[in-house]
């Protein structure tokens, strides 16, 4: 039986020769089992070992493959060609700028991250020997699905506010402080407010849910701005309703 | 020539303009978005209503006349389809902004959306009342 193959369109830019990126096709083997990403290895490994991408796991963990998928924020590793007839489009993720074929520049993500504390702010310090920070079931689903966020910014690519306003703090970021913010053992909330609940931040969403549905992991970005956006509601009208009350 | 290299990462431009026509979730956001325009000018004639009012009885009469014109119920009909479109799209985006967590487990979506429809047939059904339909 002769093996079917299927092409594999991929958008190439190298900054060093090329003026703007250009559509290179490969003609790849096309098995059940395999995923965009076992396809783009086979390139890199028998036709083209100048084709950069990145990856890792393979798996759906570490983030790292997401691409543009006939047009859809989509993780290679995740997406398989079983479900696609003649023609496979990859191109690097939307809405960040190229630095080589499929690799992206994320910094502005990572700096983005960084700036909303995406991590435990104690409400109190305390000393190893007072033991660990307990946490019951109910308060660790409070915000269990939000953690589940890997970071591979297929949402930041779903969104068309970030394409079109690019200061905004963005959907995964906003989401992991979110999470933070829900956490019985966190006091950071109001320091990632002045990032959250600013001009930049939540209020820039406009509920599209496109990054809801580019998520692979289910984490629902566009839940957690929603109630994002209601937390900093209700501080408005507290701090608002407290100063006029104590006139 | 040689061509123009810049040695720099590469920025796609994006259209201001166009792109709600990427795909179809932006499509279906805008098409949301739009609905708002048929309940303003819906809004907008119901004021007209309340001035016309104000006016006394025969304004008022006049009013109710062009209601009656077949471009008014066409436009109300129109606005009604593409207020139904927004409440149920909405409602059922409800469940992401309010979800509410009993002990471990949260309530089912289907919950949250069926009280907002709850609530939605209670609020007509007393619009209805007092408007002396029954």
């Amino acid at each position: 039986m002769t093996q079917r193959s299927i092409d594999l369109d991929v958008l190439r830019y190298n900054p060093e020769t090329d003026s703007e990126p250009y559509w290179q096709r490969y003609s790849v083997p096309h098995h059940d089992e395999w995923v965009v990403l076992d396809a783009l290895n086979h390139v890199k490994d028998n036709i083209d070992p100048t084709l950069n991408y990145r990856w890792s796991c393979h798996m759906a963990v570490c983030g790292s493959c997401g691409m543009m998928i006939n047009g859809k924020p989509m993780l290679a590793c995740k997406t398989f060609m079983r479900d696609f007839e003649n023609l496979i489009r990859v191109e690097p993720l939307a809405n960040f700028p190229i630095q080589r074929d499929l690799v992206t520049v994320m910094d502005d993500f990572v700096s983005k991250l960084a700036r909303v504390k995406p991590y435990l702010i104690p409400k109190q310090d305390k000393p190893i020997e007072e033991g660990e920070y307990r946490q019951t079931p109910a308060e660790l689903n409070r915000f269990k699905q939000y953690s589940m966020c890997i970071n591979c910014m297929l949402c930041y690519s779903a969104c068309p506010e970030y394409a079109l306003i690019p200061k905004f703090i963005g959907p995964a970021a906003i989401t992991l402080a979110h999470r933070y913010n829900l956490d019985s053992r966190d006091g950071g909330r109001d320091e990632r407010e002045e990032v959250v609940a600013s001009g930049e931040g939540v209020w820039e969403c406009t509920f599209v849910g496109a990054c809801s549905e580019a998520c692979p992991k289910h984490v629902d970005p566009a839940g957690a701005l929603q109630q994002a956006k209601i937390a900093s509601t209700i501080d408005w009208f507290k701090e608002h309703l407290t100063s006029w009350l104590n006139k | 020539m040689a061509k123009q290299v810049s040695g720099k990462p590469y920025l796609r431009e994006v259209s201001t303009t166009q792109w709600y026509l990427r795909n179809e979730i932006y499509l279906r956001y805008i098409a949301r978005e739009l609905t708002c325009v048929f309940i303003g000018i819906y809004t907008v004639i119901l004021l007209v209503g309340i001035w016309r009012l104000s006016q006394g009885q025969v304004a008022y009469e006049a009013f109710l006349q062009a209601l009656r014109s077949p471009t008014s119920i066409l436009f109300h009909l129109v606005a009604l389809a593409f207020s139904v479109y927004h409440s149920v799209t909405w409602f059922n985006l409800t469940p992401k902004a309010m979800p509410i967590q009993i002990g471990e487990q949260f309530v089912p979506d289907n919950v949250i959306i069926g009280a907002h429809y709850l609530g939605w047939a209670v609020v007509s059904l007393a619009i209805i009342i007092l408007a002396g339909v029954f």
